[in-house]
């Protein structure tokens, strides 16, 4: 099983949900999250003073697949939160020991 | 019974052309009583009016207040408001208003409470061509009440709840009826020719002063300015300080529209109605030049200057609402709002911090109205003007500045470095306006 890590711009959110969820992807989790990259910040006005947003808001999703589904869910991600700016966000892949539905007690790929 | 008297006052007036006609001409016309009974009922509109800006400015400040200072700040509001009625009754009126019973003439007035009119006007003889004392007295305590609010917003987030109301209680009760007197009460001001219609220094720049005082003697929120750049501190909640400045809006047009003083003619209604429409075009057009000077200068417009551009326009015209046509009160205005967008930045340049942009607002522009009376009223000169603006100014803020410093010297203005940290509601009340809510 591999966990996939991607942090994405938020309007993108449900575009790439409904793309996942297109593959056969059966859960993910969503965060609400700031941070910096090569986007870095940019400089805001407020009542004439400059100011720096040194982080800028993303999404960030996990979401534990197969290994061999892995690949495919990468490329549904990367097509779909794309617009080619700067910002566009990361991807992360860790390999996952366990998994465990709490309701059943299934484990393995069963419990995805 | 409307539907049946309609038709028969449409009959009766169809019936007297001539009568119609001859009203027409002569604009000074009064009957008896009628210029007592709306004059009176002026002075209450406009009263109320000018009470409903204390919950403008409550909301202004409430909003551009950090969440942990909220319930501080509309505390504060309430008490000063209140402390201001109490004091404008004990000494303020008659120290406004001596009369004839001048302390020393035209400089210092009468120190005694407010008293009203017997119930029914009982075995008084009343002198009809003016108002009720007691719709006077309602009145004229508004704008006492006004200039209070205008420091609370300066002195915001750091200052001690309790110092701030005895400042307030001097303010009310000393301060404001002294230098209003001046002009308003028949003193040296008037007798020399100063014209402030409806307060922009009597009322708007001496509470700007008293703020520019206490902001010097408390000094800058604690990471306001770090290596001479200023920090922003974003307001808690713009829906509320948009509110706020809607309300001071509404409430100006009885601050501006009752100073005509007199409803009982054809042309004091004439005049109101013309002080309305210029007061809403000063304001307008402050709001437009902030609007449109903040996306120029910031590349995106910013809210907070267009509402403190829309009240810079109102302090402008406050000083003559009436002579102006509707172009020359979109000229004053719209230039009003300007001075806004540039003096911000230039006070925190200074490291003045002013929270909610009072000085701005109300002292600077309140200077810029003061000074251009003489554009459009012939009566008044530039040079009396500035004479006014500084005598008024001089006195406010150093009485102020005094006044702080003892405040600071005897019990300390300002809280401690950790409770300023964690905000006033729980350090100084207990009390937050938002619990339900975290910060992200």
């Amino acid at each position: 099983m591999k966990m996939i890590i991607a942090a994405i711009k938020p309007f993108k959110l449900e575009e790439v949900r409904e793309a996942l969820t297109g593959i056969g992807v059966s859960g993910l989790m969503v965060t609400e999250i700031k941070g910096f990259g090569a986007q870095a910040g940019h400089t805001e006005i407020y009542r004439g003073a400059e100011y720096e947003v040194n982080f800028v808001p993303k999404m960030k999703l996990e979401i534990v697949v197969p290994a061999e589904q892995a690949d495919q869910v990468l490329e549904t991600i990367t097509k779909t939160a794309r617009t080619g700016k700067i910002g566009d966000g990361k991807i992360f892949v860790l390999d996952v020991e366990q998994a465990l539905r709490v309701r059943t007690g299934e484990t393995g790929l069963e419990a995805l | 019974m409307e539907k049946v008297k309609l038709p028969l006052a449409a009959l009766a007036l169809a019936a007297l052309p001539g009568l119609a006609f001859a009203q027409e001409a002569e604009t000074g016309l009064t009957a008896p009583h009628t210029q007592y009974i709306l004059t009176s009922l002026l002075f209450l509109v406009g009263g109320f009016l000018v009470f409903w800006m204390a919950a403008g400015f409550a909301m202004l400040e409430a909003g551009l207040v950090r969440s942990k200072n909220v319930t501080m700040q509309l505390t504060k509001n309430i008490a000063l408001f209140s402390l201001a009625a109490i004091m404008y009754w004990l000494v303020g009126f008659n120290l406004m208003y001596p009369g004839d019973g001048w302390t020393i003439p035209g400089i210092l007035g009468a120190f005694s409470p407010a008293a009203l009119e017997p119930v029914g006007l009982a075995d008084t003889e009343t002198a009809l061509d003016y108002a009720s004392v007691g719709s006077d007295f309602f009145f004229q305590l508004m704008f006492c009440a006004t200039t209070a609010s205008i420091v609370s917003g300066t002195m915001a987030e750091r200052v001690k709840l309790w110092p701030f109301l005895i400042f307030v209680v001097v303010l009310t009760g000393i301060i404001y009826p002294i230098e209003a007197s001046w002009q308003w009460g028949g003193g040296w001001l008037s007798e020399m020719g100063f014209s402030d219609f409806a307060g922009s220094t009597l009322v708007h720049a001496a509470g700007g002063f008293a703020a520019l005082a206490g902001a010097i003697v408390l000094g800058p929120r604690i990471g306001k300015y770090k290596n001479g750049k200023t920090i922003p501190m974003p307001g808690s909640n713009l829906a509320l300080a948009t509110l706020g400045t809607f309300i001071l809006w509404l409430g100006w047009f009885g601050f501006n529209g009752g100073s005509q003083l007199a409803m009982g003619t054809i042309g004091d209604m004439a005049d109101i109605s013309r002080i309305f429409a210029n007061t809403n075009m000063a304001a307008a057009a402050g709001a437009v030049t902030a609007l449109v000077l903040t996306q120029a200068l910031y590349r995106k417009p910013d809210l907070t200057m267009i509402l403190n551009g829309a009240l810079a326009g109102l302090v402008s015209i406050t000083a003559e609402p009436l002579a102006p046509s509707l172009f020359q009160s979109l000229i004053i205005g719209g230039v009003g709002g300007g001075i806004v967008v540039f003096a911000v930045p230039f006070l925190d340049k200074l490291q003045i911090d002013d929270v909610v942009g009072a000085i701005p607002v109300h002292l600077i522009a309140g200077f810029w109205g003061t000074f251009i009376v003489a554009w459009t009223n012939a009566d008044a000169s530039f040079i009396t003007q500035i004479i006014g603006f500084a005598a008024i100014g001089i006195f406010v803020f150093i009485a102020s500045y005094i006044g702080f410093m003892i405040l600071k010297t005897v019990v300390g203005i300002r809280v401690g470095e950790e409770d300023e940290i964690n905000g006033l509601d729980m350090a100084e009340l207990g009390m937050e306006a938002y619990p339900e809510f975290s910060l992200s």
